[in-house]
């Protein structure tokens, strides 16, 4: 089996606690469900000298609806397998529920959480190996111990892909996060909490956490979905994976589209909102228009890397593909 | 008689729990790696980071003096090379004097931890001078500089073997047939999976002895190969195989690990564990090697087979291991279940910087199979015969010759068609499935186990030793590695068969050289044969002795004695009977203590003078038919197998469940080939492994597997025990050009290379609508596309 580093544990109670612990240690590393971080730490590539691990802190738990902010509260500590099968997340907000319950496998969702999730570490074929097999391709690349990109030859910024189910899904549902730091709370939405930037792809500042994550409660009547598509039906990160949402603005098949929202995910390190789609704006979502339009501003506007298996031609086409019986299945 | 028949029928081909089975739901097993001995050390392996490279020099200086570590070894220990085939030694425990393949072991370390070894590997310096790397094995086979070639013992630069054999005139047979049809086919690399990585532990006993526990699948080759390398004779060294958790194939040769535990357990007077990473695993390999395979293959307007005519690279890798078996496998195991009268075969092994390939599942004839069976459903096309039909009109059949002069005996392969055919209602199905969905059938056959023996002797290739005791038990000491196949469970079944005790009462103790007779191990599919011939051989001896204790004090003939039930009954007069344990005492009163040994050997008759003719030889062969039903989204080019029937002609099952667990695991395996596995390097990043662990080699999981509905045919052969053949590999071959067959029959494409990757699919897709739009072909079930969801 491969080895992980040595390294302290903290073990904190509350929000509080956690901040100073990571005050206290500026190189400690958060650890929820560590389906993420500890094959990474496996992999040497971080060895931080300390876990704080959100495993006894309270504060994180639960799904909570509020009204009167109009949003749904869930904490950074909730496990995946629990968002998935939660029937209020179920009735409000389908997609994440079906983002959520793609994630990896029973086992993985069982412990892993939404605060881990969202916070992902982006993935790349050339960095997510042992040390052993990085100084084989000679040496690692930007994002491990090396200075190249195997990915983009002579490419000087990293594009590691957002390998995360339910990012793009909340992205989406214009959610946001609820960051605590050193300095205090802040809100960020999610659509610009991101980073172009593999090596570095969140804008958390140093020593803060995600604690919740808000999502707005639906205003009126509308349409998501989540599609991914993965070599095998579990365990395996994404593809091709695009979060759907089209707000409508009453019911039945009359009804016009009022909004068209739709996050590609794996491409580089930062989702892509695919733009430009307001010529479906109007129409009906029976309009066979309306699939075609959005599918191929999708196509045009996403283009995969080879950071991941799969012939990126072929993913883009699937791209293509998926958004346009996604919005077909709507109608 | 009802008598005869209940005594038969009281264990074999019933459902048994194996004898393991409960320790391993329980997770109780003790595995290699569960092995913890006073004052054990942890050893690591450096490898090498360069596909090609000379070593200039190894200073462990540094890592031998780090606090922790006991011990180091390098090339220098092991300069004694061996290899599985006697006939190709061309490997060092660790490299010598170059390393040939990313991962390839240049020094072992000894340690008090993992950690503190893994600290002193980063500690050696290895200078290395890195040369041209080869990763396709015709451009390996062109290099004509001698600096280049890749393994230091080869003696034809980069040629591993080289192979041709002919049967009649096949240019000729082919030339005047009335259809040609050709092909070539790339069957990529694909690894064995097993969920237990490599793990070896030695220690150095008391008395001298040196202890090796091993997960292999060969201990008695490992004991010989021990004894070679480390120079100590075979009587000094002791060998034991723990339970296993799955092999396949990747276990059965002796690897680098065993020796570094053996050599650093000398050296430092402590034992030595080493558990591979996975990623190791999938350095030491030895799976499936690709191969590119070229075949002709003449038909007559009837579709009987006239001449095959096939010419093969494979793909080796770095080392030799089974190479050369694997050489003569690709075609010599071709010629059942089908008759043809002719029939020529080339098969060229090159030596290429990779993992080394070996023997998996099915070794060396799943390649070719997947290729004649794509050759023969595209003669049932062009011709327009039933592709079932085509294969029962060139059925091989039973008591009868191949064309490469093989002695099959008994052949259930006609039976495997008609129940697979009948199970998937191919016939009302067939020509009515819509565009996208489609069913596909192929056939093959495969050894059970092999005439001779890897190293040449005239001794039994298996044998048993069987003792009862005064409590009613048995105590069954076979040297055959059970590794999860149920080996222990079907001595067992025949030994309860035979002396009337339940499996319960039978305690199997196997590959512990100390304690157990040799046996060759578990490969070619041989054990069920082998050893439970010999098994039979010592059962059926006690079981002599023990009714003819009984018959005495009952004052009747032997033959009127059954042991059943734990007891030992009249036939004619079932009230009289005693408890077996009783029996077993009466026994040993008369005999003394009841112990047989038996033996089994193979019959020599059944190959052909030919050089060459004995590899691929068997005393019996298996055969199977596959019938699997797939749905192609036209869109995406997924492949959805929802069902495969597959019918498996076992000769006998002994066990019913664990025939149909083999057979189900086999498609499953093939299935998985078919799919999605590839067993690659690349090329573009310095030979690196391009997918080492289980989340980057895809294998399939529960939810993408197919529903499998595995069918047992019984055609008995006389070369078995109770009639049984092989259940283990063969019936992986056809599963794979089932699948390739049944897209052909959804959507048209022909897919002659692996895996059918939804990429690949869709150019294939791609390419064929081009043509229909060009007129060049005409549309694919035209008349059957609207309906496409319906069925």
């Amino acid at each position: 089996m491969l080895r992980l580093p040595h390294f302290q544990v903290a073990a904190p109670e509350t929000l509080e606690e956690v901040v100073e612990a990571l005050r206290a240690t500026p190189d400690a590393r958060l650890i929820a469900g560590g389906t993420d971080i500890l094959p990474n730490l496996k992999h040497k590539l971080e060895a931080p000298p300390r876990l704080v691990t959100l495993g006894r802190v309270k504060g994180l738990r639960g799904i909570r609806r509020d009204d009167a902010a109009g949003v749904l509260r869930i904490g950074a500590g909730v496990r995946l397998s629990t968002i998935a099968s939660d029937p209020t997340v179920g009735a409000l907000f389908p997609s994440l529920a079906k983002s959520a319950g793609l994630v990896a496998s029973p086992t993985i969702r069982n412990m892993a959480t939404i605060g881990g999730n969202v916070n992902l570490d982006v993935r790349c074929r050339y960095v997510n190996q042992s040390d052993f097999w990085r100084e084989g391709i000679g040496g690692g690349c930007i994002k491990s111990e090396g200075d190249v990109c195997h990915v983009v030859p002579k490419g000087r910024n990293c594009v590691a892909a957002m390998s995360s189910d339910n990012v793009p899904v909340l992205i989406s549902l214009d959610a946001s996060l609820l960051l605590v730091g050193p300095s205090g709370e802040r809100e960020v939405a999610m659509a610009d909490y991101y980073r172009a930037d593999g090596t570095n792809h969140t804008k958390a500042e140093p020593g803060e956490l995600t604690a919740e994550v808000r999502i707005p409660l639906p205003k009126g009547p509308r349409q998501t979905d989540y599609v991914k598509w993965a070599v095998r039906k579990s365990i395996d990160f994404p593809l091709v994976s695009v979060a759907l949402r089209v707000d409508l603005d009453g019911e039945g098949a009359e009804a016009k589209i009022t909004d068209v929202r739709v996050v590609v995910g794996v491409l580089g390190a930062k989702p892509r909102e695919v733009t430009k789609l307001d010529a479906a704006i109007g129409r009906t979502l029976a309009d066979p228009e309306v699939a075609a339009l959005v599918s191929e501003a999708a196509f045009k506007q996403c283009k995969p890397l080879p950071n991941v298996p799969y012939d990126p031609a072929y993913r883009r086409q699937m791209i293509r593909v998926y958004v346009r019986r996604a919005l077909a299945a709507m109608a | 008689m009802p008598g005869e028949d209940r005594e038969r029928d009281w264990q074999i081909g019933k459902v048994h729990r194996k004898v393991d089975a409960m320790e391993r739901m329980r997770g109780i097993t003790r595995y290699t790696d569960d092995i913890k001995l006073p004052g054990m050390l942890h050893a690591k392996i450096l490898r090498s980071p360069h596909a090609h490279a000379r070593i200039l020099s190894i200073d462990t200086s540094e890592a031998e003096a780090m606090p922790g570590v006991f011990g180091v070894v390098t090339g220098k220990d092991f300069t004694i090379p061996y290899g599985i085939i006697p006939w190709t030694p061309d490997e060092n425990a660790l490299a010598v004097e170059k390393v040939c393949y990313v991962g390839d072991g240049v020094a072992c370390v000894a340690a008090v931890d993992e950690d503190t070894a893994n600290a002193a590997l980063r500690a050696i310096k290895v200078e290395y001078e890195v040369l041209k790397a080869f990763y396709d094995p015709e451009e390996a086979l062109a290099n004509r500089d001698k600096a280049l070639t890749i393994n230091p013992y080869a003696r034809k630069g980069n040629l591993s073997k080289h192979v041709v054999l002919e049967f009649g005139d096949v240019d000729d047979v082919i030339d005047n047939s009335d259809l040609v049809v050709e092909g070539d086919y790339f069957f990529e690399g694909t690894t064995h999976g097993a969920i237990e990585p490599h793990c070896a532990v030695a220690q150095v006993e008391g008395n001298g002895i040196l202890t090796v526990w091993s997960a292999t699948q060969v201990s008695h080759y490992l004991h010989r190969e021990l004894s070679k390398v480390l120079e100590i004779p075979p009587h000094r060294i002791r060998v034991i195989q723990p339970p296993l958790g799955g092999a396949f194939g990747g276990k059965s040769e002796p690897f680098d690990l065993e020796f570094c535990v053996a050599k650093l357990a000398l050296k430092t007077g402590r034992p030595v564990k080493l558990l591979y990473t996975r990623e190791e695993v999938f350095y030491s390999h030895r799976g499936r090697h690709p191969m590119k395979m070229k075949y002709r293959t003449g038909f007559t307007k009837d579709g009987k087979i006239t001449g095959v005519a096939a010419k093969t690279i494979l793909d080796g890798g770095a080392y030799s291991s089974f190479g050369l078996v694997t050489t003569y496998y690709s075609g010599q195991l071709l010629c059942a279940p089908y008759d043809f009268g002719a029939y020529r075969f080339e098969s060229t092994r090159a030596y290429t910087n990779k993992p080394a390939c070996g023997p998996k599942r099915g070794h060396g004839s799943v390649q070719p199979r997947f290729s004649i069976e794509i050759q023969l459903d595209k003669a049932a096309a062009a011709l327009g015969i039933d592709p079932i039909e085509l294969r029962r009109r060139n059925d091989l059949g039973s008591d009868t010759k191949t064309v490469n002069e093989f002695r099959v005996g008994s052949n259930g392969f006609v039976e495997c068609l008609d129940k697979v055919e009948t199970a998937s209602r191919w016939r009302e199905r067939r020509p009515t499935l819509p565009y996208g969905q489609g069913l596909g059938v192929a056939g093959s056959t495969y050894i059970s186990g092999t005439n001779y023996p890897i190293y040449p002797n005239e001794m039994p290739q298996a044998a048993v030793q069987i003792c009862l005791d005064r409590s009613g038990r048995a105590r069954v000491f076979s040297g055959a590695n059970d590794i999860g196949q149920g080996s222990n469970t079907m001595l067992a079944v025949i030994v309860s068969e035979e002396l009337g005790i339940p499996l319960d009462d039978i305690r199997v103790l196997s590959a512990d050289t100390d304690l157990c007779p040799v046996d060759l191990g578990a490969y070619s599919s041989r054990i069920t044969l082998m050893v439970g011939n010999a098994c039979l051989n010592a059962a059926q001896k006690l079981r002599r002795k023990v009714c003819e204790a009984v018959a005495k004090r009952w004052e009747i003939p032997r033959k009127r004695v059954v042991l059943a039930q734990r007891m030992a009954l009249d036939r004619e007069n079932p009230e009289r009977n005693v408890p077996s344990a009783e029996a077993f005492q009466w026994a040993e009163a008369d005999f003394g203590l009841l112990g047989e040994v038996g033996s089994y050997n193979t019959p020599k008759d059944r190959h052909g003078d030919y050089r060459g003719g004995t590899i691929g030889a068997s005393p019996a062969y298996s055969f199977t038919a596959h019938l699997a039903e797939v749905e192609v989204d036209p869109e995406t080019g997924l492949v959805e197998v929802k069902t495969i029937w597959v019918a498996h002609d076992c000769g006998k099952a002994l066990s019913k469940r664990i025939v149909e667990g083999q057979i189900e695991g086999s498609t499953y395996m093939g299935f998985g080939e078919a799919i999605m596995e590839q067993h690659v390097v690349d090329p573009a990043h310095g030979g690196v492994h391009a997918s080492p662990s289980l989340l980057d080699y895809r294998m399939p999981t529960f939810l993408d597997t197919p529903t499998i509905d595995a069918m047992i045919v019984e055609a008995a052969d006389a070369q078995g025990p109770y009639g049984a053949k092989e259940a283990g590999e063969g019936p992986l071959h056809s599963s794979i050009p089932a699948i390739a067959n049944a897209i052909y029959d959804a959507v048209g494409i022909r897919l002659d290379t692996l895996p059918f990757s939804p990429p690949k699919v869709l150019a294939a897709l791609e390419e064929r609508r081009r043509r229909e739009e060009a007129g060049e072909l005409a549309p694919h079930k035209a008349d059957r596309r609207d309906a496409r969801r319906s069925a």
